[in-house]
């Protein structure tokens, strides 16, 4: 029998201005033993659906048609008091955030157990028991000690463990997993996933599991369910619609998937929808410094750079104490080079973008841009032609722009303040230009920040970087906020940069695959240091430093996906 | 539901013409106002006092600040009743000195909300500067600046103010006192007043210090004083006015409070404060309307400025909306 069966559900948000429907007639059914991925971009409905099971819709947000059935029984139309006594008892839910689900003021064993007690009437020594049996089977070593612990003494990894057996508490028999690893490092989400298909083979659990990541969908579901936009857009075996696609939009989402296995000239431009923009970085050449020539000289040279952050403060100096973030780390970039560094978080490698940005200073070690040590000009004014021809795109698009100033002061304020351009009216043209060729358009000038999508912003950052005409851009995780079509296009611009323009990058990613589309040269972090550092495909092929192997074979194969419209350079 | 982006939420319509003033209209904050009663009854009050106080002298039927109009035969006239010596009616009576208290208050408010006002762009603008640098540059200049607050914090506000005004009073030549005491006043509040806004401005910067695109201006190698003034300044003002709209009122209190106590505005100029502390010595010899009205009039517009930035405050946190 059908463990869980959503028929033609439809869930509804009506606002101020119109109703907006975040699922429109969606069905997917969850057999026992099997895990069922629910995959799409943001705002496709996806968490939407796993609300609506849970009963945990949002007001003013309701189920408008369809119905929800748990073991054969209707259960979307229950009150609340109803859906309680399923809720967390045979339906479970597991979040995204290990930190925020967990009570910080109990311990890890006061929560299991009252869960375990609410649920399965056991005395409370039993619970206890019951409580370390859990926290070893969802893999946490020293079980009877850890459960003693609070919620903080816990790594993110640990925690999101904890949080899985809070869910297993009750034996439910269907549990939503909401973005279970989004939040985790590479390492701890396939041990968070191999535990979690565990766990639904062992118990015969139906697992609902939503994201947005086609490698999470590829290595653990059985069946996957895409959607777009709040309908299904297609549905079947895993295996199916990764190698098979028949519908457009899982064609373009697969597409636009980067495989750590095939080099791409360039991402296939996403047709499906109206959001592909196209760009023209080409026409920008004309106005550049030519860069080509002598392509072997490095153009940064960094030089067993080290930077130190006080963790605990005192007036003698021989009592403070210093986490190390970069530990005589030094590497060259050569001109017109793409140069990656990749690691895990708190690996070092953003402070050492932004050590090399300026906005650190090295504590040890210098930086030499063009063979001129920057680490030694101390003044804003010394600095002022090295600033002028570097920049850099941020991470998070939602707070690299300014939301009180209108793109043409965003993207002006670097040309003003190094007085390429000081006309009002040339500066405004220059603007829209740019603005043009990152595919905004013109008219975006005008406009604030916030009437932008993510991915928009993110080109208004790339068109900023590149108001000063520089030499050198530092790309800081710049997709990693970005749902992974919108993710294509940002990184066909960033090729169109090299290829027409022949900017030196420093690109740095958690994202391996990524790297693998983008990089010529790869240097991979541990701990604040440079573990391995070589070509690309030589890095990815035959990789030396054990580290660099583990990091290598946690990362997603992929290699069901279908191939269907790729342009491959290198397999 | 984080999964909803704002793009969806707005599907795309075309883009149609619309005029600034149309568009705020349909803004969420202009949406809240129109359905908030207590917003709209308290924008009203506000507006009228606001424009009675401004209008004083064309509209207030007799001159209460000129001592040549006053006729001491019409003191202690009852509201709406004729004098039995000159025969004058007043709407809401005269106080001991024939003063015509409708008047007394038109003008008394005016000084009132001109000092409120005064006092609280003072305090805002000497506690954003300093909570602005204290936030942006930290270090021992954050320290030193928040210690002062807190130590001025653990003082009540109008013991600061008494302390101040009496004294900038002493270094002023008697023969100015009169005319300098409203400057006076305006700085003794505004300087008791500075620290709210040093606080939450500095709160705010350290958030925004972090963002991104300030160290993207910092990148672009922009000094850190225009960095604080045209990117973190615009970004932190937003409870600046909230706090400053409630400030008003407080402000205005205090200023009454002070003009009770005597060491406000001159008794030939007075305000809201001074009409009730004069009032204040006929309560409970039948003459009760030189108190009430002055003090209705302090009330209400103290309550309905106070009503307002409350109002505000949920409007502009979209955690409440």
């Amino acid at each position: 029998m059908t463990l869980l069966e959503i028929d033609r559900l439809s869930v509804a948000f009506p606002t101020r201005r119109q109703t907006f429907v975040a699922v429109n007639e969606a069905s997917l059914m969850v057999e026992p033993g099997m895990i069922h991925g629910l995959v799409g971009e943001s705002g496709a409905g996806k968490s939407t659906i796993g609300a609506a099971v849970m009963g945990l819709l949002e007001p003013p947000g309701r189920i408008t048609g369809g119905v929800i059935r748990f073991q054969g029984e209707e259960i979307s139309g229950r009150d609340e008091q109803a859906m309680r006594a399923l809720r967390g008892a045979r339906i479970s839910m597991i979040f995204q955030d290990p930190l925020t689900s967990l009570n910080p003021l109990l311990t890890v064993e006061q929560q299991l157990v009252e869960t375990i007690r609410m649920h399965l009437k056991l005395s409370e020594a039993d619970a206890q028991k019951r409580a370390v049996e859990l926290i070893d089977r969802v893999g946490i070593p020293q079980p009877e000690l850890r459960v003693k612990q609070y919620p903080h003494q816990f790594s993110g990894g640990m925690r999101q463990r904890v949080v899985i057996a809070l869910a297993l508490c009750s034996e439910p028999e269907v549990i939503i997993a909401d973005e279970p690893t989004t939040a985790l490092d590479v390492s701890i989400q396939a041990q968070i996933l191999d535990l979690i298909k565990e766990l639904a083979r062992e118990r015969q659990v139906g697992v609902i599991l939503i994201t947005h990541d086609m490698g999470v969908i590829a290595d653990t579901t059985d069946r996957v369910t895409v959607m777009y936009r709040g309908e299904v857009v297609e549905s079947g075996t895993t295996e199916d619609v990764l190698g098979r696609p028949s519908h457009d939009y899982t064609k373009s989402l697969i597409a636009a998937v980067p495989r750590p296995s095939l080099k791409l000239r360039r991402f296939p431009l996403i047709s499906y929808g109206d959001r592909a923009a196209t760009a023209g970085i080409a026409e920008l050449s004309t106005m550049w410094p030519d860069m080509k020539g002598d392509q072997d000289a490095p153009l940064l040279e960094v030089r067993d750079v080290s930077k130190l952050f006080i963790q605990k403060r005192a007036w003698r100096p021989s009592k403070r104490e210093y986490l190390r973030a970069v530990d005589d780390v030094s590497f060259d970039i050569r001109k017109g080079e793409v140069f990656g560094l990749v690691g895990e978080s708190g690996s070092g490698k953003s402070t050492v973008a932004r050590t090399i940005a300026t906005l650190y200073h090295a504590n040890a070690g210098s930086i030499l841009f063009d063979g001129v040590d920057v680490t030694a000009l101390k003044s804003d004014r010394a600095l002022e032609s090295y600033r002028r021809q570097i920049q850099m795109i941020f991470q998070d698009p939602y707070s690299s722009l300014n939301p009180r100033m209108r793109v043409l002061d965003i993207v002006a304020e670097p040309m003003r303040h190094h007085k390429i351009e000081t006309d009002p009216g040339r500066i405004r043209d220059q603007v829209e230009d740019l603005l043009e060729r990152v595919g905004l358009g013109a008219s975006a000038a005008i406009k604030f920040p916030h009437e932008f999508s993510g991915g928009q912003r993110q080109r208004i950052s790339i068109a900023r970087a590149l108001a000063t005409r520089p030499r050198f851009l530092i790309c800081d995780e710049p997709t990693s906020a970005l749902d992974v079509s919108i993710q294509a296009q940002i990184l066909n611009i960033l090729k169109d940069l090299q290829d027409h323009l022949h900017l030196t990058m420093l690109f740095i990613s958690h994202d391996l695959p990524v790297v693998r589309q983008m990089c010529d040269r790869v240097g991979v972090m541990r701990h604040g240091k440079l573990v391995e550092l070589a070509e690309t495909n030589a890095l990815f092929e035959n990789p030396q430093h054990p580290y660099t192997r583990e990091l290598l074979g946690l990362m997603p194969k992929l290699e069901g996906l279908s191939t269907e419209g790729l342009e491959i350079e290198a397999a | 539901m984080t999964d909803i982006t704002p793009e969806q939420t707005q599907p795309a319509k075309p883009a149609r013409p619309r005029g600034r003033l149309t568009r705020w209209w349909d803004s969420d904050v202009a949406w809240s106002f129109r359905h908030s009663p207590v917003a709209i009854v308290a924008t009203f009050v506000v507006a009228v006092m606001s424009l009675a106080a401004l209008l004083a002298p064309w509209i207030a039927p007799y001159h209460p600040f000129d001592p040549a109009t006053l006729n001491l035969l019409d003191g202690f006239t009852p509201p709406m009743q004729e004098n039995q010596f000159t025969g004058n009616v007043f709407w809401l009576g005269t106080d001991d000195q024939g003063r015509d208290i409708f008047s007394a208050i038109l003008y008394g408010s005016r000084i009132s909300l001109f000092v409120g006002i005064s006092a609280v762009l003072f305090a805002m603008t000497l506690g954003v500067t300093l909570g602005l640098i204290a936030g942006y540059v930290g270090g021992w200049i954050d320290t030193l600046i928040m210690r002062v607050a807190d130590v001025q914090l653990s003082f009540p506000s109008i013991l600061i103010a008494l302390l101040v005004f009496g004294i900038a009073r002493g270094f002023i030549p008697p023969a100015y006192r009169a005319d300098m005491a409203i400057w006076v006043l305006i700085v003794s509040i505004g300087l008791s007043d500075w620290v709210q806004y040093a606080r939450t401005v500095r709160g705010a910067t350290l958030v925004e210090r972090s963002k991104d695109y300030v160290q993207a201006a910092r990148l672009i190698g922009v000094p850190s004083g225009l960095i604080m003034l045209r990117h973190v300044l615009p970004n932190v003002l937003g409870p600046v006015l909230v706090i400053a709209t409630i400030g008003l009122a407080l402000a205005i209190i205090t200023e009454a409070t002070l003009s009770f106590l005597g060491v406000g505005v001159p008794p030939t100029q007075p305000s809201l404060g001074t009409l009730i502390r004069i009032g204040q010595g006929f309560l409970f010899s039948g003459e009760w309307w030189i108190i009430l009205f002055p003090s209705i009039a302090l009330l209400a517009l103290a309550l309905a400025v106070n009503l307002l930035g409350d109002w505000m405050r949920d409007a502009l946190n979209p955690k409440l909306r």
